[in-house]
């Protein structure tokens, strides 16, 4: 399999999806969980480390997103019982109109499986309002522009006030330039990539603290 | 030297790979200007006087070496009939896509200069500095790339699986639309280039964002968007900087040298000094500190990190101390960006510290 998911990887970061379908199909026998865990899961964490080091370029994560998704999302089994119970998670940009960290995020939780409710654009007032109506557990903000990442500290804040200071997990360019920025604006963790935010999110599902 | 030193021959000297009395600072302020005038950014904006104010007050209250005629990227998007989206603590952003069906790229046409309100703006505001400048203080002007302006013009995620189709299906309808709406975009922006040469800018800098090694992959960042950079700034009638507004650069260093810019915008990701020995003599660098950590700088911090750049970037000219995204948060403080120019009046001035 960690040949496979070696295949798999450069297959996605050359945007070749024949090649990337073909191997899926070499392992349409074996369990769906199996070929997530051992083949897709490590190929998308390589692309994003690759990413976070400068290694592979954003065209090429948001195509293995894509391909990954597409791909999964014919062979995905249906949703058992089991994870119709799992936490409730959403995401959304915070105060901002750059949607492509989002989709990117959303292309690789949706390949996973993992149910997250897309809210678009929200404002900080709408956001925390929604959290507390939607009884969010789990919370994932993308943001591109600077003002949007400080106003996370604002988000946080009126979090906590509403009764619901629920793990907060940031994502995008901000962070990347600044690493110390989320935790100044009280963020619980920070993604530098979709993979990373299937982690922490998988993380959080496991009860781990994230 | 006999005439003391202006802004501008401290930065033709650089340019030129020489040292001049310090090197030049571009302190690439844009949204301070509304703060200084007392207006919205909205308001600011609006008008072409307010921003060629807002950088005549600003330039006097810090003391860099530049003019810049930048309003917002957004504004050319306008400019094809989109609309804006302001706030008051940030650069105002691109509304909808003006382009809303791929199918709309078969008609679709270019601005006119002179009957676009939006272009007009940018090059009066370039004339109004240019006045101002009276050929002692360098005016930068900004034009977008053609292969990074249809980011607004579609969407990210629409124009990034444009691209991706063409590449994958050279022959197909999703390759000519791209090829037809690259075009376009070419024609606009060497058109208001010159427009802005002619106005008085002393260089144009090409914002090309998605033809860096951040952004786009080699079959797309380089073998299609510099190359294209490589046309298009040929056609534009004065220097040009090239800067991808945050993104790498290091890895395409050969791509951006073959382009005839006369300098490179660098990022903070860069590494500047690797950069310094690749290009030297050959282009000069502007960047890098990193705007968005500035905005939690000490003066102290501001000024080490100044000096750092400097120390990797200046010597024997070629060089230009800036931020590496081409505009400067607002959230930073007013002692940060005291503290950077201070660092390059005092630059191999004083003794390093630690030394007798």
């Amino acid at each position: 399999m960690d040949d496979l998911s070696v295949q798999f990887e450069r297959a996605l970061l050359a945007g070749d999806r024949l090649q990337a379908r073909a191997v899926v199909d070499r392992v349409a026998d074996a369990p769906f969980g199996a070929m997530l865990e051992q083949v897709v899961v490590p190929a998308l964490q390589r692309i994003g480390d690759a990413w976070e080091h400068g290694d592979a370029a954003l065209s090429q994560v948001y195509m293995a997103g894509r391909i990954t998704e597409d791909l999964l999302s014919s062979v995905r089994p249906a949703v058992s019982a089991a994870s119709a119970a799992a936490p409730r998670v959403a995401i959304t940009v915070l105060e901002d109109h750059h949607l492509l960290g989002k989709r990117m995020v959303l292309s690789v939780l949706n390949a996973m499986g993992v149910p997250v409710e897309d809210w678009g654009t929200t404002s900080v007032e709408q956001c925390a309002a929604k959290v507390k109506e939607r009884k969010i557990q789990l919370l994932l903000v993308s943001v591109l522009m600077l003002p949007s990442a400080l106003r996370v500290k604002v988000l946080v804040e009126r979090l906590a006030e509403l009764g619901c200071a629920i793990p907060v997990i940031v994502g995008g360019a901000p962070f990347r330039l600044d690493p110390t920025l989320a935790a100044r604006v009280g963020a619980t963790a920070s993604g530098a990539s979709a993979a990373d935010a299937v982690r922490l999110v998988r993380q959080f599902q496991g009860g781990a603290h994230v | 030297m006999s005439e003391p030193w202006t802004p501008l021959s401290r930065t033709v000297a650089a340019l030129s790979f020489r040292e001049a009395d310090r090197p030049p600072v571009f302190l690439l302020t844009v949204l301070q200007g509304a703060r200084e005038l007392g207006l919205s950014l909205k308001d600011y904006f609006s008008r072409s006087a307010h921003v060629v104010e807002g950088q005549l007050r600003l330039r006097q209250k810090f003391g860099g070496d530049c003019l810049y005629a930048f309003h917002h990227a957004a504004l050319e998007h306008e400019a094809w009939g989109a609309e804006t989206l302001y706030r008051e603590d940030g650069p105002p952003n691109a509304g909808a896509p003006a382009v809303r069906r791929i199918d709309d790229l078969e008609r679709l046409e270019a601005p006119r200069l002179e009957d676009s309100e939006p272009l007009q703006r940018i090059v009066e505001t370039v004339a109004g500095l240019a006045a101002a400048a009276k050929g002692e203080v360098p005016v930068a002007a900004v034009v977008m790339s053609p292969f990074s302006l249809p980011v607004m013009q579609l969407g990210f995620s629409t124009y990034l699986d444009l691209l991706l189709a063409a590449r994958e299906r050279p022959e197909s309808r999703e390759a000519r639309l791209l090829q037809r709406l690259l075009a376009v975009n070419e024609e606009a922006a060497v058109r208001l280039a010159n427009a802005e040469l002619a106005a008085g800018a002393t260089a144009v800098v090409y914002f090309d964002p998605v033809s860096s090694s951040t952004i786009s992959a080699p079959e797309l960042g380089v073998d299609v968007g510099l190359a294209m950079a490589s046309r298009v700034l040929r056609r534009i009638k004065g220097p040009t900087v090239l800067h991808f507004a945050s993104g790498r650069i290091a890895p395409r260093l050969d791509a951006a040298l073959a382009t005839g810019a006369a300098a490179l915008g660098v990022s903070a990701e860069d590494d500047l000094a690797d950069l310094k020995r690749r290009s030297a003599g050959k282009l000069s660098l502007v960047g890098n500190l990193n705007g968005v950590e500035m905005i939690h700088w000490t003066p102290e911090q501001a000024h080490a990190h100044a000096t750092r750049a400097l120390d990797q970037g200046a010597p024997g000219g070629g060089f230009v101390l800036s931020d590496n995204h081409g505009e400067i948060p607002l959230q930073v403080p007013d002692a940060v960006l005291h503290a950077i120019i201070d660092a390059a009046r005092r630059w191999r001035k004083e003794p390093a510290q630690g030394t007798a």
